[in-house]
């Protein structure tokens, strides 16, 4: 059972469809040498990607908005390469998507369920956006159905997910406390199907592209990490990455916003760059086709790419607020007063101590130095000095 | 002073050196207060890096490069310090036996109560038979234990993803366990404050006890040896856990020459 099964005869292959549309061999070869570099494979794959893009014919794929702003659909059409674009609008057929379809209404259920129906086991859902689950689903409704039940639809037959963006990896800015629609991530709704998370609010275009081009060659889904996403893009910090890293190293840090230091492109840790703890390709991939990154702008990483990152402010201090107290008390403030509090236990106790055990402390009668009774030692030295 | 060591001496208990805390047992102790002391200052300024400004380019400085890597060198023995301590707790003597840190005896309990109106609150005066640590303090630091698995395995798998070592990446499933990085390192970080606490707590207590007991509990994590009245020792020749019983008294050691 392959991907990229042919449903009919009359399915072009990918590379017969954007050839169609005037796409160059040249240029067609440069993506494939491009998307391996992207991957993160060697040379040789790139002939691999040609091949396959060749041979294979074109993926039937949904995609499915629920709670979401749609900022991964812009992020992935506003890729670099013309080619990325082309992935979503041609080289996989994209038979339903709530935001880029020209049909409404019944037409487009139809296109929906035509697609589900058809190509049983072969087509790819594309998921943007958590699934509230809360107040039985009424959160999001698309055509009379809730988020949970159009899921439990589409992914029922699919030959794989993909998630895409932190709300459908994680929940993002809706399941920040106190999550009021009990927005879910897909992962935790979904089981028995392969899923990527393509983590990031929202993923980098080339990220996107490269998720789907991997699957399209190797007909598996990439190797991921302890949290689902694709090692390719997540097994390494944005900071171990970081053109500033140097500067962290060093010790040179921007102490605010508008220092000479800010100037002199120091590292922003101090300014609560989560950098360190988010797992992104921003400091190899950047983005606008490589133009830039947060970091590079002069702004510390908000680390989007990880799970709760909305609940872990504020962005601008490194420490986050301690669960329980008020907001922006640190673990510091609470340790300092707990410190301070012991000290004066401590202080208390010592001053108890000497009124309530005067009796034990201190000289004992019979314990003065002049009346102990000789040591050993004096017992050994004597017949000595008499020997003397 | 010639005659008046034969007269008799009122109210003095005659003391008898016990040998408590074993060269390994104080060895442990004293590494791991090194470890924790630097884990915690570096530890320290890896979150609250101090300003020093500098004109220097980045590639001249590496100090807190540096600062991390005795960090992660002094996790390792830490780790390894505690180990170590643990494998102790089944071949040592009785009083750093593994069984004495599970709260699971009814005398247990009772010598907490104890201590708890003896030194704590001060209700009540008298001798606590305690010859190893009392069971409060048993209790304490089998509570510390589980802080020290805790900062070894976030601090380990934090450390994991930078490393090719396998070990840390024995400890790699935390990350996600926690849901990610940041979470774990702030609660690696929270957890460092139970050792400043602790600290606090544990050097006045000793002092405490040497102050008011004179049973020379400093200096037993020195030598080994505690001074402790006869009378006491009499009572405590049992242990808590029956499974052990005192070992019998050895015979005394041939002088060395």
């Amino acid at each position: 059972m392959s991907l990229a099964s042919a449903p009919s005869e009359t399915v072009p292959t990918v590379y017969e469809q954007i050839a169609s549309r005037g796409v160059s061999r040249r240029e067609f070869l440069q993506f494939c040498g491009w998307m391996a570099a992207c991957i993160g494979l060697d040379n040789t794959a790139s002939a691999q990607i040609a091949r396959a893009l060749e041979t294979k014919k074109r993926i039937p794929v949904v995609w499915m908005h629920f709670q979401e702003c749609t900022c991964c659909s812009e992020s992935f059409l506003r890729s670099s390469h013309p080619i990325v674009a082309d992935i979503l609008l041609d080289k996989i057929s994209l038979d339903y998507s709530e935001t880029l379809l020209a049909a409404s209404g019944d037409q487009a259920e139809k296109c929906l369920h035509d697609t589900i129906t058809k190509y049983k086991g072969e087509y790819l859902v594309l998921i943007e956006g958590s699934v509230p689950t809360g107040a039985e689903g009424a959160y999001c409704c698309v055509g009379g159905k809730s988020a949970e039940q159009i899921l439990e639809e589409v992914a029922k037959d699919a030959k794989a997910v993909i998630a895409w963006g932190n709300c459908a990896s994680s929940g993002c800015v809706q399941a920040a406390k106190p999550n009021p629609t009990g927005a879910t991530p897909i992962h935790k709704l979904l089981h028995g199907k392969p899923l990527v998370n393509v983590q990031g609010c929202p993923p980098i275009a080339e990220v996107m592209a490269g998720v789907l081009v991997h699957l399209l060659t190797f007909d598996r889904i990439p190797q991921l990490d302890a949290l689902g996403r694709p090692k390719a893009f997540y097994s390494r910090r944005v900071h171990d990455t970081c053109y500033r890293r140097p500067n962290y190293d060093a010790g040179l840090f921007v102490e605010s916003f508008d220092d000479e230091n800010a100037r002199k492109g120091y590292c922003l840790y101090k300014m609560g760059c989560r950098g360190p703890t988010t797992y992104n390709s921003c400091g190899v991939i950047r983005w606008n086709g490589g133009v830039s990154f947060p970091i590079q702008a002069g702004h510390g990483c908000i680390g989007c790419s990880e799970s709760n990152f909305w609940d872990q402010g504020p962005f601008y201090q490194r420490l986050a607020s301690f669960p329980g107290f008020g907001i922006e008390t640190t673990a510091d403030q609470i340790g300092l007063g707990l410190g301070a509090a012991t000290v004066a236990g401590i202080a208390a106790h010592a001053v108890m101590t000497n009124i309530r055990k005067r009796h034990d402390i201190g000289e004992h009668p019979g314990e003065s130095s002049d009346l102990a009774p000789p040591s050993a030692a004096h017992e050994a030295d004597r017949p000595k000095e008499d020997r003397s | 002073m010639s005659a008046d060591h034969t007269a008799p001496i009122p109210h003095v208990s005659e003391f008898k050196r016990v040998y408590v805390w074993e060269l390994p047992v104080r060895f442990y102790h004293w590494v791991n207060a090194l470890c924790i002391l630097v884990l915690t200052v570096t530890g320290i300024l890896i979150a609250h890096p101090p300003a020093i400004a500098s004109a220097a380019e980045a590639s001249f400085g590496y100090w807190f490069g540096i600062n991390r890597f005795i960090h992660f060198a002094f996790a390792y023995l830490f780790f390894f310090n505690f180990a170590f301590r643990i494998y102790w707790g089944f071949v040592g003597n009785r009083f750093a036996d593994w069984r004495n840190f599970f709260p699971l005896r009814r005398a247990q309990f009772r010598q907490v109560v104890d201590v708890l109106r003896v030194d704590i609150l001060q209700a009540q005066d008298k001798p606590i038979m305690a010859v190893g640590h009392n069971a409060v303090a048993y209790f304490t630091y089998f509570a510390m234990f589980w802080v020290f698995v805790f900062q070894v395995v976030s601090g380990f798998a934090m450390y994991a993803s930078m490393s090719t070592s396998w070990f840390p990446q024995l400890f790699a499933w935390a990350v996600p366990l926690f849901g990610g990085d940041y979470a774990l390192r702030a609660w690696h970080y929270n957890a460092m404050w139970f050792f400043g606490l602790f600290t606090v707590v544990h050097v006045y207590l000793v002092f405490y006890h040497d102050y008011v007991e004179g049973h020379g509990v400093m200096s037993s994590m020195v030598g080994g040896w505690k001074f402790l009245h006869a009378d006491v020792l009499k009572g405590s020749g049992k242990s808590w856990f029956s499974t052990k019983p005192a070992p019998a008294p050895k015979p005394a050691p041939a002088p060395r020459r």
